[in-house]
């Protein structure tokens, strides 16, 4: 199994199509976080998948102004299709041709299978990755370590130590 | 190992006494196909641990999936300001494939709640605070679908099959 690639490491751009016409490539966002969640296929059949999880928590994400991507091996028609019938409000890129081309540039394509890992990256605003963690491929990973790892994120126009710890406790039910 | 953030106490739906060697904190969505499985194997588990277990649950409605989840989440919570939770939480599974207004309005009657006031609720969505500070909690501690459990504060990630949550769980009684 290859290694998925680390904090610190220069995430690698790449070029994927997001819908049957339209194209992304990650320099695109360069300036904002970016959420890279690598997953092994759409159409899970449970009600909370990861992408539906990750569409739910969207509101949380854009509060640090960052852009979640999913990625799959899945064709751009499948995703479509999938995005539609979940209500799916990011884009899904399809990393189908060549097969696995972008996940195996982050270490987190599963040859045997033929799919991506469950891997997550977050990507700082100048390109670098910030976090990254491979959930076991059986496990949804959830949004968590994305939170933590987007609250560490040095806030613009801060340096790394001023950063704030948002504490859950006082998000709890005022009752 | 993603780590309940938001400890159980006094504003949480509590069925069993705190002081339990267990506790096993579930976050569900009353129209989630899989919760409603999983509403029996929690009430044969709270049979077969009597005082060892203490039951809480919060609300982790996946409202772009299922649009009754949030309706019946604050008719949860409207029962349970009239003291009435876990009869209507109870009510609220049985019917999980049918939670249109017509039978949350239903329940309130069989529970003799007042059902204009429910209405007042469900169109001001006077709970929304709550069940999404609930939400936030859930997502901060890594709750990666629906239902998702865990067992003194420790996310149970096997199935919510009842073998599969008494090994767990047992294992906690063994600690």
């Amino acid at each position: 199994m290859s290694e998925i690639l680390a904090p610190a490491t220069k995430a690698p751009d790449f070029r994927l199509k997001v819908t049957p016409d339209q194209e992304l490539t990650l320099g695109d966002l360069l300036g904002k976080p970016v959420i890279l969640a690598f997953y092994p296929a759409d159409w899970s059949p449970v009600c909370g998948d990861q992408m539906t999880l990750y569409n739910q928590i969207l509101p949380e994400f854009r509060k640090f102004d960052a852009e979640l991507l999913g990625i799959s091996v899945d064709g751009v028609w499948c995703h479509q299709a999938f995005a539609r019938e979940r209500n799916l409000h990011f884009p899904l890129l399809a990393d189908f041709h060549p097969k696995g081309a972008v996940a195996k540039l982050y270490g987190a394509y599963r040859e045997q299978e033929g799919v991506c890992e469950r891997a997550l990256f977050v990507i700082d605003a100048k390109g670098m990755i910030a976090w990254s963690y491979r959930s076991p491929i059986a496990v949804n990973p959830g949004a968590d370590g994305i939170l933590d790892a987007l609250e560490r994120l040095p806030k613009h126009g801060q340096s790394p130590e001023e950063t704030n710890d948002v504490t859950v406790a006082s998000a709890r039910r005022a009752n | 190992m993603s780590q309940l953030r938001v400890p159980v106490g006094p504003t949480d739906h509590i069925r069993g006494n705190l002081a339990a060697a267990v506790t096993l904190v579930e976050y569900g969505d009353y129209q989630c196909p899989h919760c409603a499985m999983a509403h029996p194997v929690v009430a044969s588990i709270r049979q077969q641990l009597g005082p060892n277990l203490c039951f809480v649950f919060r609300h982790f409605p996946l409202t772009e999936i299922h649009p009754f989840a949030e309706p019946a989440a604050e008719s949860a919570e409207f029962a349970g300001e009239h003291g009435r939770f876990w009869d209507m939480h109870d009510g609220l599974f049985e019917n999980h494939d049918n939670l249109a207004l017509p039978t949350l309005l239903d329940l309130a009657r069989l529970l003799d709640l007042p059902r204009a006031e429910l209405q007042d609720v469900l169109a001001t969505e006077k709970y929304q605070p709550a069940i999404q500070s609930d939400f936030i909690g859930g997502v901060r501690s890594g709750v990666n679908g629906t239902p998702a459990f865990f067992i003194n504060g420790v996310r149970h990630d096997g199935s919510y099959a009842y073998k599969d949550l008494m090994i767990s769980i047992q294992a906690a009684l063994a600690r």
